[in-house]
């Protein structure tokens, strides 16, 4: 049998999710012995050329970590895309605008004016800003074009698969890879995770009611290592993310953050956030309510943390 | 664009057991009140999703109403506290989005109360119109 082809790319992301991969450890010999990689820009030295070169269809398997952001990584989506059989969005990025989608609260012109005009560390009297095109003496100098909006990877090309995490753990790499070199695929748009809620696989003792009083930012506790976040008035993303990560934050005495994305058939992981914490508010006055409700700094950027590119909204009225 | 013709769009989550019969209150005691609100009956304002709420924006509502019992009239004890806590944080992301807050209303609107309703129907919806369309499906959420 012929070997299977493979291929990493990263578009907007940090290199988490490449460097997630290596850490299946001695399981990426058993992928070697099975696969050959045709582009994996972090680790080896393939060139867009050769991506370009390949018949479409031909490679078996691309793995796209990181959302995009700009025209090349559009470009490299829409061009693996045409050359794969199975696409993966894997991790939050990818699934649904990860981190960098919280861009989507600005413009590419504010963020041009903040990044090279305004920060303190950067000097620049002639106003220079990244233009697509440039003209040197030696000729026309290109540079992709930055886009005002930070799109997850199905919002760009049709994707088969959903491995979520930041990173994803290595369980679920396994899996997935394992699923890939059988030929046991599940069926197509399933998220390689659990189809339940975290609280469900969180071990923290937790009542029946809930209620808070007073939300705490992380400063202002020492979390208790046993009782649930949520009972400690300490915002803990669990009611409205999908699990399957073993609860590994939790375990750490850390609250999840949600980078799982929305459980199964729940459109909008923010709404559902801002309803699950709204409720445990313990109060029937209006103006208590609005005060407890008032700790919570940052709805957007605490509820959409991972997800602003994926969510209904989209991103802030430009 | 936002001429005074301009007919805002507004979706009204009416609580079964006092806003929506507040509204056949305004009906059958020929209250006037603007036509730019469309109705829909949920069992509860505890009900409404705040998702709700965004779908409505997002596919081209200029307003969201959500109307429900008095505090303490609620007929399942609590959902009108709920409704109220999560309109309280909605508020609050909704600014965050660039969505001016006077698009999203919470009332309370007792069976009995025909002419409030209409009232808060035809405020609103000047409020709305002021403010002129959202237009959100229409701005480049999604296209770069």
């Amino acid at each position: 049998m012929d070997k299977l082809k493979f291929a990493v790319y990263w578009a907007a992301s940090c290199g988490g999710c490449d460097v997630a991969i290596l850490d299946i450890n001695e399981k990426i010999l058993d992928v070697a012995q099975v696969a050959d990689i045709v582009l994996w820009p972090i680790a080896l030295d393939f060139k867009y050329k050769d991506v370009e070169a390949l018949p479409d269809a031909s490679v078996d398997v691309c793995l796209f970590n990181g959302a995009v952001r700009n025209s090349e990584q559009e470009h490299m989506a829409r061009l693996l895309r045409a050359k794969s059989k199975v696409m993966v969005a894997f991790g939050s990025c990818a699934c649904f605008g990860g981190i960098p989608s919280l861009a989507n609260v600005s413009t590419r012109e504010r963020i041009f004016q903040r990044v090279y005009q305004d920060t303190l560390s950067t000097t620049n009297p002639d106003t220079v800003f990244p233009q697509t095109t440039c003209p040197v003496p030696e000729g026309e100098l290109e540079l992709p074009e930055f886009y005002d909006t930070v799109r997850s990877l199905e919002q760009v090309i049709p994707v088969e698969y959903f491995v979520p995490g930041c990173p994803p753990p290595v369980d679920l790499i396994c899996t997935a890879l394992d699923a890939i070199a059988t030929g046991q695929l599940p069926p197509v748009g399933s998220t390689i995770a659990s189809e339940k809620i975290l609280c469900d696989e969180c071990e923290r003792e937790r009542s029946e009611e809930k209620t808070v009083r007073q939300f705490k930012r992380p400063w202002q506790i020492i979390p208790d290592r046993e009782k649930c976040f949520l009972e400690q008035g300490i915002i803990c993303a669990g009611p409205g993310t999908r699990g399957g990560c073993g609860a590994r934050c939790m375990k750490a005495n850390m609250p999840c953050r949600g980078c799982f994305g929305p459980p199964l058939g729940v459109r909008d992981q923010g709404a559902k956030l801002l309803a699950a914490m709204a409720s445990l508010v313990d109060s029937e006055d209006p103006t208590e309510i609005a005060e407890i409700v008032g700790q919570i700094k940052d709805p957007l950027g605490t509820f959409y943390r991972f997800g602003l590119a994926n969510s209904v909204l989209g991103r802030v009225k430009p | 664009m936002e001429s005074a013709d301009f007919q805002p769009k507004i979706i009204g989550f009416l609580c079964r057991w006092c806003a929506y019969l507040g509204a056949d209150l305004a009906g059958t005691s020929r209250a006037k009140y603007p036509p730019n609100m469309i109705p829909i009956r949920v069992m509860c304002s505890g009900r409404v999703d705040p998702t709700f709420v965004l779908q409505a924006l997002a596919d081209g509502a200029d307003g969201v109403l959500i109307a429900g019992c008095h505090p303490g009239d609620c007929h399942y004890q609590s959902g009108n506290y709920r409704a109220a806590a999560r309109y309280a944080l909605l508020l609050e992301m909704l600014q965050q989005f660039g969505i001016e807050k006077e698009r999203v209303r919470l009332e309370w609107v007792s069976a009995a109360e025909g002419e409030k309703f209409a009232s808060v129907v035809a405020e609103m919806t000047e409020e709305v119109r002021r403010l002129g369309p959202l237009r959100w499906n229409r701005t480049e959420a999604v296209a770069p």
